[in-house]
């Protein structure tokens, strides 16, 4: 029944939105966390997304490819790949009376963009309610398949 | 006299099949609303349920015939979607990380198409509770 597989697609989405949740969390929590070296500081972190191809998944379960669904091909609801750090160069700020400053008088913040970061949320949290919808209406569906022939 | 399922049921069965099918496809393009590189796709509804009318496999190809256990089927398990139907959607406003999934645009469809869900299964719970009625003769 190709309607549970709505269920899975939908809770991978609504599984990577949380994840980018967290990662957001993660980078604007630590916004201002100051090092003294380049090497230390803290740097956003972002999710890296891709689709989960059908073939694959099929063959993992044991069955021909492209029989899941009655030989559709599409791919199956999405994956993180991978969290990245940017690349974004870091802000460095002088402040020599900082308990962290290095010798030059230096003190690393993170390439956390804030603003970025707030948008960033407002969109996994868009995304994560059209998959809450999707997966009600899903279960609609499906309530309403059993009750086939009453 | 045999009731015959296939003919007492007719098209909405294959109906139902097609829109599970459609959700899918619209849910998978939902999920992938973030993902770098996607391209939105859909179902042709008309050209497999005008494949399933007429006996034959859509999409204007000509149907093989198997006369083998170990022949390969064309398209589909059924006849009823082929790879063919699986269409990629034209954007209106793709995105410069080349992801063509309009969110507003799928979660309408996809509503639309539970709606049509609906509709088709209330045609289906029909005809059983009219093969109901014949059995019963009240």
């Amino acid at each position: 029944m190709s309607l549970t597989n709505i269920f899975d697609i939908a809770g991978s989405g609504m599984a990577a939105q949380s994840l980018r949740l967290n990662t957001t969390a993660s980078n604007i929590a630590n916004a201002d966390s100051a090092s003294s070296s380049t090497d230390e500081v803290y740097r956003a972190r972002k999710p890296i997304f891709s689709a989960i191809q059908q073939d694959v998944m099929s063959q993992a379960l044991g069955g021909q490819p492209g029989a899941m669904s009655g030989g559709l091909s599409a791919s199956q609801g999405v994956q993180v790949e991978g969290i990245i750090e940017s690349d974004a160069p870091l802000n460095m700020r002088f402040e020599p009376d900082h308990p962290l400053a290095n010798d030059g008088g230096y003190v690393m913040y993170p390439n956390v963009n804030v603003v970025e970061e707030m948008a960033d949320m407002l969109s996994a949290s868009r995304s994560f309610q059209t998959n809450v919808s999707v997966m009600d209406s899903a279960k609609t569906m499906m309530q309403r398949l059993l009750t086939l022939g009453q | 006299m045999a009731i015959s399922f296939e003919n007492a049921l007719g098209i909405h069965q294959k109906a139902l099949e097609v829109r599970v099918q459609r959700a899918e496809v619209l849910a998978n393009n939902l999920v992938n609303a973030d993902t770098p590189g996607f391209k939105a796709r859909d179902i042709d509804f008309k050209a497999i349920l005008g494949g399933v009318q007429s006996g034959q496999q859509p999409g204007g190809q000509l149907a093989m015939s198997t006369t083998n256990g170990k022949h390969l089927p064309q398209g589909g398990n059924d006849g009823l979607a082929g790879s063919s139907e699986l269409l990629y959607r034209v954007p209106s406003q793709p995105s410069i990380d080349g992801n063509t999934v309009d969110t507003q645009q799928e979660l309408a469809e996809f509503t639309k198409n539970t709606m049509q869900y609906q509709a088709s299964f209330q045609l289906l719970s029909g005809k059983f509770k009219a093969l109901n009625n014949a059995i019963r003769g009240e």
